[in-house]
């Protein structure tokens, strides 16, 4: 069965026409995901008997006359969000048996807005990954071919919106993982400005670089989705108070008088030649839409990488601290004591990646190495920052690649963590200096996608939105199809 | 930077993980190969430069006044909890 609209906007419109109701398009989407998950594993869990309820109500309330723009339009949520009664794993072992208690902030934002929940996405364990190969629950694969990686943190949320085997999907990005995997998928994700959207709910990793945001097919779609998820909460500490415009009011502005600035330092030897031509082509689509086009540099972007592995890896070890087989989670069996209990459900409940980080953390926290990396590391990341700053002196956005390469086969560069932590080259400076940031699909590499990376100022969603959507108006890759799930 | 198996074996205790024999030497090699990379640090000009406080500058960690605002869910969450009796969490005997 084929998928019953492109985008969330022309679901939300067929609803609203009554073309479909939500319980048939809701049914649809599910036999879908039920005839994927062989071939792609992106879904951890399928919600399918509260979804149907949900669909129901939805059309209730719509035959009520109290329909928004977003009832009744099915969505996924990444398992790194908490939803009440609902197993909710962050692709881990350690909570393979855990029923959340609560609703993340944003979970229930958006069922308030009247989306219904399909299920909980596959994803790198507790999202230390770029592959989706280091989940718990096996890799996902990748639509466009399936020996090889979807990306990640994000890959479940990626690989089934370029399936259509969803509408959009929740995500978050702390050094890449909505971009990447949405690069590597050819669908669009947008990671808003640190504390833009709350964390409250959302199972920590890196705090100071964690983001909600959302892979869906159009930056329209995005604009639709991002306001109910954005806006001040009282509950995540580190969310910020500053008015949410509506994403889709300024969708179709002109881009006459946008500068855009090519950061040398994406353009580097790492770079792939056939996806260089293909950002280059993107960027000449953007000069016939009236923008100029200049060159900015940002030279301690290059150390962007060796900070994230201090920073992101500390702030790890200290979160993942709670996980102790007392309160919640994995317990071993019959523990000798209480240092064996906290040592053994630790070793047997993290996977191989998240044990490595919460060493790296440990180790750059200890007494005596504090100062030399993690001190030393934050001092270079308000260097990356001023940066940016600086760049967005002479430019409105940047633009550069998301990934120096289209998708790699699975396997690939599992036995080298530092191989592996350098897909994220491109993405990890913006969560650094906690900008936001979109990929767009923009071309094709060996039948691979390609993704572009718009990075803005703080707040500037609303502009990004706009670039995006605009040269989605002028080009089709968003719209292209993996043929095996057409 | 080349870590030993002493300084591994050293490290995951202070995390609280247990580490099959096998593991070891495969951290042994990849935190050695880490901490040559984010070595790479050391070369970056920062003489003067205040470490990172927030990622929004000028914004500074918010407080909110000291009230109770949760209600007491403790039979739900001991829910999730690997052994409970009565209210209590059940952990191994600490004092002999």
């Amino acid at each position: 069965m084929s998928a019953p609209a492109p985008t969330v906007a022309a679901l939300a419109r067929g609803l609203a026409e009554g073309a479909f109701s939500s319980v048939e398009l809701t049914r649809a989407y599910l036999e879908r995901i039920a005839a994927a998950q062989p071939s792609l594993n992106a879904f951890i869990t399928v919600t399918g008997e509260s979804a149907l309820k949900a669909a129901a109500e939805a059309d209730a309330a719509r035959a009520a006359g109290r329909a928004g723009r977003l009832t009744g339009v099915p969505i996924g949520h990444k398992d790194i969000f908490c939803t009440e009664g609902v197993l909710t794993t962050c692709g881990s072992k350690m909570l393979g048996n855990f029923v959340s208690p609560y609703d993340a902030t944003i979970v229930s934002a958006l069922r308030a807005a009247g989306t219904v929940m399909l299920g909980k996405l596959n994803m790198d364990e507790f999202a230390m990954g770029s592959s989706n190969e280091t989940s718990h629950f096996g890799p996902v694969r990748n639509p466009w071919d399936t020996q090889m990686v979807p990306g990640g943190s994000s890959g479940g949320s990626a690989a089934s919106v370029a399936a259509r085997i969803v509408p959009a999907a929740t995500a978050t990005d702390t050094g890449g993982s909505i971009r990447q995997p949405a690069a590597l998928c050819g669908v669009t994700g947008i990671k808003p400005t640190y504390g833009r959207c709350s964390r409250y709910g959302m199972i920590a990793f890196a705090s100071s670089l964690d983001q909600a945001g959302l892979i869906t097919v159009s930056a329209e779609d995005a604009a639709l989705l991002l306001g109910p998820m954005s806006g001040f909460d009282p509950r995540d500490s580190t969310s910020v108070d500053s008015p949410v415009p509506d994403y889709t009011a300024t969708l179709g502005d002109s881009l006459q008088g946008l500068t855009i600035g090519l950061v040398r330092e994406f353009f580097d030897k790492g770079l792939d030649a056939a996806c260089e031509q293909r950002i280059r082509d993107a960027i000449a689509v953007y000069e016939k839409l009236g923008a100029k086009v200049r060159e900015v540099s940002c030279p301690n972007l290059p150390l962007s990488v060796p900070t994230y592995y201090v920073v992101a890896p500390a702030e790890c070890s200290s979160n993942l601290a709670r996980f102790d087989g007392v309160r919640f989670g994995h317990r071993c069996d019959s523990p000798k004591n209480l240092l064996d209990l906290y040592c053994r459900s630790r070793g047997e409940g993290f996977g191989a990646e998240v044990k490595r980080r919460i060493m790296t953390g440990t180790y750059v926290l200890s007494a005596g190495y504090y100062d030399a990396y993690y001190l030393k590391a934050q001092r270079v990341r308000q260097l990356i920052s001023a940066d940016f700053a600086r760049a967005f002196k002479e430019c409105d956005l940047l633009f550069g690649p998301t990934t120096p390469t289209p998708a790699f086969r699975i396997g690939a560069k599992c036995d080298d963590p530092i191989t592996m932590y350098l897909n994220d080259i491109y993405t990890i400076g913006a969560n650094l200096a906690g900008l936001p940031g979109m990929s767009i699909p923009c071309g094709f590499v060996d039948g691979l996608p390609i993704g572009l990376q718009i990075v803005g100022p703080h707040f500037s969603e609303a502009r990004m939105l706009n670039v995006a959507h605009r040269y989605q108006q002028e080009t089709d890759w968003h719209l292209k199809t993996p043929s095996a799930f057409a | 930077m080349s870590l030993t198996r002493a300084d591994i074996e050293n490290i995951a205790r202070l995390a609280r993980l247990e580490l099959t024999e096998a593991e070891i030497p495969v951290y042994v090699d990849s935190l050695s190969k880490i901490f040559a990379f984010v070595g790479e640090l050391d070369r970056a000009p920062t003489a003067g430069i205040d470490p990172m406080a927030h990622p929004m500058p000028g914004l500074a960690q918010r407080l909110r006044a000291d009230e109770v605002t949760e209600t007491n869910r403790r039979d739900t969450f001991q829910q999730n909890a690997p052994k409970v009796e009565a209210g209590l969490y059940l952990v191994p005997k600490v004092i002999e």
